[in-house]
């Protein structure tokens, strides 16, 4: 199959071997920790199932890397399902992933919240269950962007993803039981909001080309995490005056404890520098000190992406003395590593 | 009716969703992310790959192949949805080996049942339901009322197309279309379009039988 590449930036072989192929070197880069059953089409932590441990598998469209594959690991999850690009994995994978990490003491599904994703999820859990596997099932919600009502298909799971994957992880690294680590996710979630924007869209290798056009100078506000338009366009200002909006719409809807300590994680949407994303840290830590809250934890980077979308999101989360433990834990997948 | 029919009408969506792949796949980028054409295309090939492979089942057998094989392929929403659709269609046959128009009402009645109650979409929520139900109501109105089966598949069809095009103006309420409020206003829902080659194809498959 030719590649046209007019349109798409990108290095690939044929078009629909790209998420294998990414797969596979994902693996042969970190061989200590991960394995990549291609038969099965997931990423599973090197020493699964892990003895006595309650056991965490996600998934999703891949497009998003480092989630979730990269994020497979001690101290966070034991296994990624990875779909299509922008496409949901199917139930077959979330079984296969669940019965290759049940080391007998159940297994927690995190669940970004896009119809796709629930569905599917939602189907395993019931295959899971008949084969006598103890599964729980936690969706993130944490986007504010989208209004949770009868209107629409709920909030999108963004940021808290990775932060609930990191904590969860941990409590289930320090032995607690599958309810205590369920919890743990729910209260991550519960605790954290996120707000994206965009500077551009970006080009699924399927569609060819991007999913819309931003015009110079102007702002996409309210994004997700596929390309999608956001909820309204703007004139771009400074990067202050973007902060302003994000830390605005997320603190309205944290309503965060005055004094509270808070975790900000700024992501990159995987097109825009480094050297930006530190810039509107920078920003977001002045405002959240001004709005009273302390800013006692951060994480800085590109984490849950939208292939090479230009633009950041922002996910604050109150934390607690344990949250904020479970943080400082030890982890060690291909994205994130401290303590070991 | 019998197996034959719905092999053909699964292998007319295989070619009707590859010559619409690029058009579904725009209209996804449009107001959602621009792989609806791609997943459709994927799943229905692997259905007619897998009805290849098992010629001999009778239709409500088949439809429950179709249903498996498109949860296992397809990704993303529409693969539970369709999955879930054929699957429930075909338990409705259970293992006889014909059917009439009278049960194909049937079966398509519970493909809605099933894709609305997973879906938890209703007729105005801009989804594959704005398609789909008109086109069973009208099947089921037309036999009802003495109708032969093909006028009623061309009316039913109609019904999809013009249920397609109602999408427009619907500002969605399910789906990655919902996201954007207000924005999804003015455009065509890729789901509810592909339903229209779902319907046409049966129709076309139909009107081969006789």
């Amino acid at each position: 199959m030719a590649v046209t590449t007019n349109q798409m930036r990108k290095f690939l072989n044929d078009p629909a071997n790209l998420v294998r192929e990414s797969l596979a070197g994902l693996a042969a880069a970190h061989p200590d920790l991960v394995r990549y059953d291609a038969a099965a089409q997931i990423i599973v932590r090197k020493d699964a199932p892990v003895r006595d441990k309650v056991a965490l598998i996600s998934g999703g469209g891949s497009g998003h890397e480092p989630l979730h594959g990269g994020f497979v690991g001690l101290g966070m999850l034991d296994a990624a399902c990875p779909g299509e690009v922008f496409t949901s994995p199917v139930p077959a994978q979330m079984l296969a992933a669940t019965k290759a990490v049940d080391a007998g003491a159940g297994v927690v599904h995190i669940v970004k919240n896009y119809t796709g994703d629930v569905l599917n999820f939602k189907l395993a859990a019931e295959d899971a269950a008949d084969e006598g596997i103890k599964v729980t099932s936690v969706v993130i919600d944490d986007d504010v962007a989208v209004q949770d009502s009868l209107y629409t298909a709920g909030r999108r799971g963004v940021g808290a993803t990775v932060l609930a994957e990191k904590i969860a992880g941990a409590a289930a690294e320090s032995g607690a039981d599958l309810a205590r680590v369920t919890d743990t996710v729910k209260r991550v979630n519960e605790r954290s909001r996120s707000f994206g924007v965009a500077l551009s869209s970006c080009v699924p290798p399927a569609a060819g080309k991007a999913i819309f056009e931003l015009p110079e100078g102007q702002i996409e506000l309210g994004i997700g995490i596929h390309g999608e338009p956001g909820r309204r366009r703007a004139a771009l200002g400074t990067a202050g005056e973007v902060v302003d909006v994000m830390v605005e719409a997320v603190l309205s809807d944290l309503k965060a404890t005055k004094g509270a300590k808070v975790l900000a994680f700024v992501n990159g949407m995987g097109g825009t520098p480094l050297l930006e994303l530190y810039l509107i840290y920078g920003e977001v830590e002045k405002r959240l000190r001004a709005a009273g809250l302390e800013p006692v934890r951060n994480l800085v980077g590109s984490y849950i992406t939208s292939l090479e979308m230009a633009g950041a999101s922002l996910t604050v989360l109150e934390l607690d003395e344990e949250l904020t433990k479970f943080w400082d834990a030890p982890v060690h997948t291909p994205a994130l590593r401290w303590g070991v | 009716m019998d197996a034959a029919t719905i092999s053909s009408w699964m292998r007319e969506i295989d070619v009707a969703v590859r010559a619409e792949r690029d058009h579904l796949v725009q209209l996804d980028a449009a107001i959602g992310d621009g792989d609806h054409g791609t997943n459709m295309t994927r799943g229905f090939e692997a259905v007619v790959r897998a009805l290849d492979a098992d010629a001999g089942l009778p239709p409500g057998k088949l439809l429950m192949l179709a249903g498996r094989t498109l949860v296992s392929t397809v990704g993303g929403a529409s693969g539970p949805l369709w999955g879930s659709a054929l699957r429930n269609g075909g338990r409705v046959l259970g293992d006889q080996p014909t059917f009439d128009g009278r049960q194909l009402v049937e079966v398509l009645a519970a493909a809605l049942a099933a894709v609305k109650d997973l879906g938890t979409a209703a007729p105005g929520d801009k989804t594959m339901v704005d398609s789909l139900e008109p086109a069973v109501e009208t099947l089921r109105a037309r036999l009802e009322a003495g109708s032969s089966l093909d006028r009623a598949m061309a009316d039913a069809a109609a019904a999809a197309e013009a249920g397609m095009r109602a999408t427009i103006p619907m500002q969605a309420r399910k789906g990655r279309a919902s996201y954007l409020g207000e924005r999804s206003v003015g455009h065509q829902d890729p789901g509810a379009t592909s339903t229209v080659l779902i319907v046409r194809a049966l129709q076309k498959a139909v009107g081969q039988g006789s």
